[in-house]
């Protein structure tokens, strides 16, 4: 039901998500896009950004290893994490990767280190609170078809 | 019986091939972006294909090296949208090579790119792109190419269907 307390609290996660900072309008643009023909899209989305992130953070670990830095490298990396997270909506993470970016392009090695651990951060935040949201909302769907009517 | 059409609008030609729907090729590296942009475009009515590189978008028009035309969906495109920044082939060397063909020179090429750099724009427009959009790709986006789509026409489409 509308009312129902649960999804009153999906609905408020939600809401939280964007008023943190942490999604922008692109991820709205997302769960719009997703209907009856693709009703996991937003789901595969997700996971598809997981997977690109994740391989792009150990890229950039490895990166940070070399010496001397290979700041075009890096930034080729750091580049396709931003232009991920800028299709996924994930605005804070986006920040950081245009800071990172700025530091790669100044040959700032430690502005890039300090930056990239900045931005695991961020990633582990929106993950995390991600994750309890649509835990939440799979959790209240179950709950609605289960429920009688009336 | 399928008809030769050169200057007829889309819909005439799409109606004497029967599909219905326009055919689109979008090229990008990014998986993330290659699937929002089958969604937009097919939440469109869009039929899309799409490639991850350069090199196999070329493959697919027939364009890779000792291929035929009559093998690939060349005749079918309708619209190629390529992102700017990929490894290996960019897309301003794909419309490049696009529009070095002659079979492929006239299906209208958009490229996108999440940079807006002014000389960059310029030197697409410039090699014959149709447009260049900002990435990511709204909905408002597509309904524009979409509704744009119904001008541009694939005078080869009728061409290649006819065989030899």
């Amino acid at each position: 039901m509308e009312g129902s307390p649960l999804l009153r609290q999906v609905a408020h996660q939600r809401q939280t998500l964007f008023d943190e900072g942490l999604l922008d309008e692109q991820f709205v643009q997302l769960e719009e896009l997703q209907d009856r023909t693709n009703p996991n899209f937003v789901e595969e989305i997700v996971t598809t950004y997981y997977q690109d992130t994740s391989r792009l953070i150990l890229n950039i670990e490895q990166e940070l290893e070399r010496r001397p830095l290979d700041f075009g490298r890096l930034d080729g990396y750091v580049y396709q994490f931003k232009g991920s997270s800028t299709s996924f909506g994930a605005k804070k993470v986006k920040a950081e990767c245009s800071l990172f970016r700025e530091y790669c392009r100044a040959g700032n090695g430690e502005g890039c280190m300090r930056t990239f651990q900045q931005l695991k951060r961020e990633y582990a935040t929106l993950k995390r609170k991600l994750e309890a949201y649509f835990q939440l909302a799979r959790q209240a769907r179950l709950t609605q078809t289960a429920s009688p009517p009336g | 019986m399928r008809m030769a059409s050169s200057s007829s609008s889309f819909s005439s030609a799409s109606m004497a091939m029967g599909d219905e729907k326009p055919h689109v090729l979008a090229v990008d590296d990014s998986l993330l972006d290659r699937k929002l942009i089958e969604k937009l475009l097919t939440n469109s009515s869009c039929k899309v294909t799409t490639a991850e590189n350069g090199q196999k978008a070329l493959d697919l028009l027939g364009l890779g090296d000792g291929q035929h035309a009559l093998n690939s969906i060349a005749s079918k495109v309708n619209l190629i949208i390529t992102d700017y920044c990929m490894p290996g082939m960019t897309g301003y060397e794909l419309l490049k090579k696009i529009k070095e063909s002659p079979t492929m020179k006239d299906i209208p090429v958009v490229i996108v790119s999440s940079e807006n750099v002014p000389t960059r724009i310029k030197k697409c427009l410039d090699e014959g792109a149709e447009e260049f959009m900002l990435k990511p790709l709204q909905k408002s986006d597509v309904n524009r190419l979409r509704c744009q789509l119904t001008k541009f026409s694939n005078p080869h489409k009728g061409m290649l269907c006819m065989g030899r």
